[in-house]
Order: structure tokens, then C-alpha cells, then sequence
């Protein structure tokens, strides 16, 4: 299938600054693309690009096959979330939800319709007959959500719209993006800062840096091997430890010393032989276990001192000093970890990633 | 008054009080002063106009009339001589009228189309024209009135109603454009961007979003507007001739075309009648006007 939306090296300057660099990324109908990354980093300025807000300095967008330069907003049949709701201060929460399909000419009674069934869905039927500035920050959110879901667009282009709902509230509207998704097929374009809603919703994950793609692929490739240090470190919470390490070769794999305050280094062997002499290990909280109830191919136990013990209700973290780093473990719930007591725990060296120190570039 | 109110918490006692007693009576004294220093000459200006002639060259400058009459009010709209005719102001009242509200209303529109576009579409040399404009602003009347003659002349427009209202619209864009630019620019620029995607399109935009956001600053121009057309005066005699005289033209010529006695009272109730307009707008939209030149955002 030709994809829905292709970007071919854009650019995009303000003046003499660069905010996106190269970017080069293409979804198919139906993908439903995360775009995630630190802030400043020019998520919104792609969004506006994409959209046709913004002029682009280079590079190409095109929205189902069609070559989107010269193309105005209006004509490129999409909708679009606001990052800061841009609702109409001098309408009515249904004026501004029917804007769209008013200056489009539909019909007064399709209106009425799409209306009330996009106001139930997002729980604001009794706010249709306010002004914004009588909504809290939340329910203009909403708001900003029911103008693009009333129109029936090739392109959803969503920035951060669920920031400002409160955690049971997010939950539901994250459910009911889902369910459009899957209901009507429709492509999405979706900026987050928060980690779930990127894992659960994405088929596409786009990590971006600096206006620089770091990464693109979906939410299992992007949390399971990141392709640098930035990726690894800002996906997932708490963060992948990234353990500086040495290593030696040893026969037909590697010798992994991981140095420690109390002298004598930990040491991990990993049947890779092709790894330089300084890596920087990257092992996710949950691929540290308590020995005993971790087993496989790559797990190996190891004897720590434990810092720091901080229970989460289903988990317990247990934080452990290694190569000069707090090293988080995600232990089972009834662990007897104690502060200042060594435990055994299992490393799962199948799930690792080694990084090199200078470049941050993935090495396996 | 709550100015003092910072003396009464160093200074509790007694003395702090009377301090404040006395200060509060000097700032009250000196307000009384000037209100009745400004109050002085339109108290003037409506007894004069009630009183006779008979009344004035007997009595009193600042006495009340000791007979009310609307003798001169009656004289100064309908038949006191402006030159050779003898009709009062009343024409010259409509002429005013005739002239000053499309003006008004002309350039009122056109500054805020023009704040719309440099405000929220920004283009290659917004920020110059805007400057221009701006400069336009501090063109002293005199500069223009040969160039204008001119051009009217060109246009077929010499001594015309019309051609009055062009020279206002004219002079007046630089600042109806300068109020509404600032307005807009407060309004988030996300504001025309969600309409863009909705599909709406520059009138759209303008109409649906930007003018039911305008009401304070429209009401800021037509004032600003208003008094300035409508007590124009260097224009008015410029560029008109005897039928399209504006008001303050045919005042200046009551007052000035003296055949025989000076009949002080029917000067000061022209005098008023030419004032009334612009208090009347006044009066009408003052508290919109304090309300437009202090709202600089627009949230919500
Ligand atoms: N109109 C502009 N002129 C100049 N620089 C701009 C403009 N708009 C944005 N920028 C810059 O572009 C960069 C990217 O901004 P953008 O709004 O796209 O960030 P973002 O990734 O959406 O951040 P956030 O997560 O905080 O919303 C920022 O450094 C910002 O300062
Ligand atoms: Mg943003």
C-alpha cells in the first residue's frame, strides 16, 4: 500500500536556526505514529509542517501520494489537535467543535449528530453552551480533541492532547483514541511526553533529538534495542541503567568487569567476541531480578550490596551500586532486600544492549 | 487615596492619623481646584446661552441666568448668519454627520483588516509597512493639504462630501491600523492556524474569529475616530465649499461674522451643539473605551 504520509529530508529553519534536520519518515494507512523526544525539540514545529502551518526549508511532504508544497492546510484534509487548544475564545464549546463543518457546508442535521455523539465520547455534553474561558484546563483539552474528531480527515495530527487530564480521566481518553484507531482505521500523528500512552498506542515510534531522528520503529524495537544511548536512556521508566563496563576477550566470548566501590569488580561473561575494550551496558530495571526467580540462556547471578530499597506496590525497587552508578532492579513485591545487606541477583544478559562510550551507538 | 494608606502601618498613633487627615485634605483640595478650573468655562458657556442679550450686557459674567430662555439655541440652529446665508447650523450639522460617520466607520474597517494581516499573516516587509504606517501618523495636517487639493482634484472629488470622507480615511488608517494591530497581536497566532485546518479561509478567519473578539477596540477607534473627524477643522475649510461645509467650520463663521451686536449667548450655544457629538459617544461608550485602551490580552 502507498503510505498515507511520506516525509523525504525536511528541513526547517527559523531564520539562520535549524529546528529539524533530515527527517525522513513515511506511515501507512492505518500506522499510528508516536512522535516522542525532549522538549524543544521541534515535535510541534513536524506537526505544523505537516499540516502546512509552517513553510518548510527543504525536503518533501506527501499526504496519500500527493506532493503537499503548494498545498494549503485546509486543503490537505487533516485534523488537528493544539498542543495550547487554540479554541475560539468568542464561541461555544458546540460552536467551536462545528466550526469545521460549518465553514465546510455540511448539513445543519449531520452537525447536530457528530456533535452530540464526539461530545459523549469525551464526556462534555453539559459543557456544550460554555465559553473556553469557563473550562478548566482539562476540559478545553477535550474540547480541542471533539474539533478534530468530528471531521472525518485522512490524518489525525494529535500534539500532546491529553496533558492536562487527570490520571483516571487520561486513561479513558487514551482507550477511546484507541478504539478510534482501531474502528475507523484512521492514521494518527501523535505527540506525547508520557512513556504509556506512547507504548500503548503506537505502531510507530519516533524518537527525535535536537531535530535529529534518533530512532524509528515500533514501541517492542525502540524499548528492547534502542539504537543510542539517548534512546535507551529517555524511553522506558525508571530508565535503563547504563552501566560503563570493560571488557576482555575470553575464548569464544567476552569477560564483562563492572568495577565497584568495594574493589573487587562484577563480573559477567556474554558469548558476544565482538565488542571493544570500554562498552556501556544497558540492561532495563525489569532484566534484574532476585536470583532464583529469574532463569533462561543469559541469566547470571551476582552478589550486590543493596542502597536503597523503594517498594511500589506490585514491585519493589532496589537501588545497587556498579561502576559508578545507581543501578535499579525491579524485584518481586515480597523481597527480604534490606539497605546495606548484599543480595544475589540475576542479570538477564539476553535482553542487553552495549553502547560505546563515545559515540553512544548501539554495538549488538 | 489608598496611596496613604502605607503612613497609617508605620505610624500608627495619632500623629500618623492627623498626617493622613491633613494629606488627604490637600490631594481633595487641589482636585476641587482643578475640577472646578476645567468645570469653569462650560458653566460659563451654558448660562451664557441661556441667558438674553439683554441679560448678558447687564449682569454678571459667572451669574446664573435670572431668566432661562432658548432663544439662542433656537437662533444658532436654524437661523443665525454664517455669511451671507442665515440658516444656523443646522446644515452644516447634517453635513457633519454625513461625513464624519462613513469616515468613521470606512476607516475603522480598514484598520482592522490592515491589523488582522500584519498582526496574525505575516509577510516579507509586514513590519516595514507597519512602520510606514506608523509614521503616516505624525504627518502634520499642513504637509498634506497641498498634495491632497491635488489628488481630490484628480479624482473629481474637490469640495465634496466624498472627497472630505477620503481625506479622513485617508489620515486616519496610520492609527486605526496602529490600535487594531496591537490588539491582534495578543491574540495566540494558534488561534488562526485551528482555523486554517478547519478549513476556513482570510475573510473567514477575520469575520468568525478576529471581529467578535474586537468589540473594545473597535469602540477605542470609533471614538478616536469620531472626535477627530468630527472636530476637524483645517480639512473642513480646506477641501470644502458652501453647501459641504462641516460643523465647525460654519461655527467658526457664526462666530466670526459679526454684523452688528455680538450675541455672545447664541456663539456659546452653537459652541455646545457642535460639542455634543463626540460627548454624546462619550458618554455612551466611555467605559468601553477605558476598558479597550487597558485590555491588552484577550484570554478566553
Ligand atoms: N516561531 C519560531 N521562531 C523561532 N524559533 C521557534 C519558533 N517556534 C519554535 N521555535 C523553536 O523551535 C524549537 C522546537 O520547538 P517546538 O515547539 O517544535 O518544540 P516541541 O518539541 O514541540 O517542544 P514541547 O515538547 O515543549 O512542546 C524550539 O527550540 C523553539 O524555541
Ligand atoms: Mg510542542
Amino acid at each position: 500500500m502507498a503510505p498515507i504520509l511520506d516525509i523525504t529530508s525536511l528541513y526547517k529553519n527559523y531564520g539562520q536556526t535549524e529546528i529539524l534536520k533530515d527527517i525522513n519518515v513515511s506511515i501507512e494507512p492505518g500506522d499510528f505514529l508516536v512522535l516522542v523526544g525532549p522538549s524543544g525539540c521541534g515535535k510541534s514545529t513536524l506537526l505544523n509542517c505537516i499540516a502546512g502551518l509552517e513553510p518548510i526549508t527543504s525536503g518533501s511532504i506527501e499526504i496519500d501520494g500527493r506532493d503537499m508544497t503548494q498545498v494549503s492546510p485546509k486543503d490537505r484534509d487533516i485534523a488537528m489537535v493544539f498542543q495550547s487548544y487554540a479554541l475560539y475564545p468568542t464561541m461555544t464549546v458546540a460552536k467551536n467543535i462545528t466550526f469545521g463543518m460549518k465553514v465546510r457546508g455540511v448539513d445543519a442535521a449531520t452537525q447536530e449528530a457528530k456533535l452530540q455523539q464526539v461530545a459523549s465520547q469525551l464526556q462534555i455534553e453539559q459543557l456544550l453552551h460554555r465559553r473556553p474561558s469557563q473550562l478548566s484546563g482539562g476540559q478545553r483539552q477535550r474540547v480541542a480533541m471533539g474539533r478534530a474528531l468530528v471531521r472525518d480527515p485522512k490524518l489525525f495530527l494529535f500534539d500532546e492532547p491529553l496533558s492536562n487530564l487527570d490520571a483516571k480521566l487520561r486513561v479513558e481518553m487514551r482507550s477511546e483514541i484507541k478504539k478510534l484507531h482501531l474502528n475507523l482505521g484512521a492514521s494518527m500523528v501523535y505527540v506525547t511526553h508520557d512513556q504509556i500512552e506512547a507504548m500503548t498506542l503506537a505502531t510507530k515510534i519516533v524518537v527525535l533529538k535536537g531535530g535529529v531522528v534518533q530512532q524509528i520503529g515500533s514501541p517492542a524495537e525502540i524499548y528492547n534495542r534502542p539504537a543510542n544511548l539517548f534512546v535507551a536512556d529517555f524511553m522506558g521508566s525508571p530508565a535503563m541503567n547504563l552501566i560503563p563496563a570493560r571488557t576482555h576477550k575470553n575464548g569464544s566470548g567476552t569477560r564483562i568487569e563492572i568495577a565497584r566501590d568495594t574493589g573487587e569488580p562484577l563480573v559477567l561473561s556474554d558469548p558476544n567476541s565482538d565488542l571493544p575494550s570500554d562498552v556501556i551496558l544497558g540492561l532495563r530495571p525489569e532484566d534484574i531480578a532476585e536470583a532464583g526467580f529469574r532463569a533462561g540462556e543469559g541469566v547470571q547471578e551476582a552478589r550486590c550490596v543493596i542502597d536503597m530499597v523503594e517498594p511500589a506496590g506490585a514491585d519493589t525497587y532496589v537501588v545497587s551500586r556498579l561502576g559508578g552508578k545507581q543501578v535499579t532492579a525491579r524485584l518481586h513485591a515480597e523481597t527480604k532486600a534490606q539497605p546495606g545487606q548484599p543480595l544475589n541477583l540475576a542479570f538477564d544478559l539476553s535482553k542487553v544492549s552495549y553502547f560505546a562510550p563515545e559515540t553512544g551507538e548501539r554495538l549488538n | 487615596m489608598t496611596n496613604f494608606a502605607p503612613a497609617s502601618t508605620f505610624n500608627a498613633g495619632s500623629a500618623g492619623k492627623w498626617r493622613r487627615a491633613i494629606l488627604r485634605l490637600i490631594l481633595l483640595s487641589v482636585l476641587v481646584i482643578f475640577a472646578l478650573f476645567y468645570l469653569m468655562p462650560l458653566f460659563v458657556m451654558v448660562t451664557t446661552s441661556l441667558k438674553s442679550l439683554e441679560e448678558i450686557r447687564t449682569g454678571s459674567l459667572v451669574a446664573l441666568p435670572r431668566e432661562v430662555t432658548f432663544e439662542a439655541w433656537r437662533t444658532a440652529w436654524s437661523s443665525a448668519c454664517t455669511g451671507i446665508q442665515c440658516e444656523g447650523l443646522r446644515p452644516y450639522f447634517w453635513n457633519s454627520v454625513q461625513l464624519a460617520i462613513p469616515a468613521v466607520l470606512i476607516s475603522t474597517l480598514l484598520g482592522a483588516i490592515n491589523g488582522y494581516v500584519i498582526a496574525q499573516w505575516k509577510f516579507r516587509g509586514a513590519n516595514l509597512i507597519f512602520s510606514l504606517m506608523l509614521f503616516g501618523c505624525f504627518i502634520p495636517f499642513q504637509v498634506v493639504l497641498l498634495p491632497m487639493a491635488r489628488t481630490l482634484g484628480l479624482m473629481g472629488l474637490a469640495g465634496s462630501i466624498p472627497g472630505l470622507i477620503f481625506v479622513h480615511v485617508v489620515y486616519g488608517i496610520g492609527f486605526t491600523t496602529l490600535f487594531f494591530r496591537n490588539y491582534y497581536v495578543s491574540v495566540p497566532s494558534e488561534l488562526v492556524k485551528a482555523a486554517k485546518v478547519d478549513g476556513a479561509g482570510f475573510f473567514r478567519i477575520f469575520w468568525s474569529i478576529f471581529l467578535p473578539l474586537s468589540l473594545p477596540i473597535i469602540v477605542v477607534t470609533v471614538i478616536w475616530q469620531f472626535t477627530q473627524i468630527w472636530n476637524d477643522f483645517l480639512f473642513g475649510v480646506s477641501f470644502s465649499q458652501a453647501g459641504t461645509q462641516p460643523i465647525t467650520v460654519a461655527l467658526n463663521n457664526i462666530v466670526n461674522s459679526t454684523t452688528g451686536v455680538k450675541e455672545y449667548n447664541v456663539d456659546m450655544a452653537a459652541a455646545i451643539i457642535a460639542a455634543l457629538p463626540t460627548l454624546l459617544v462619550y458618554v455612551v461608550a466611555g467605559k468601553y473605551f477605558i476598558r479597550g485602551l487597558t485590555a491588552g490580552s484577550v484570554k478566553g
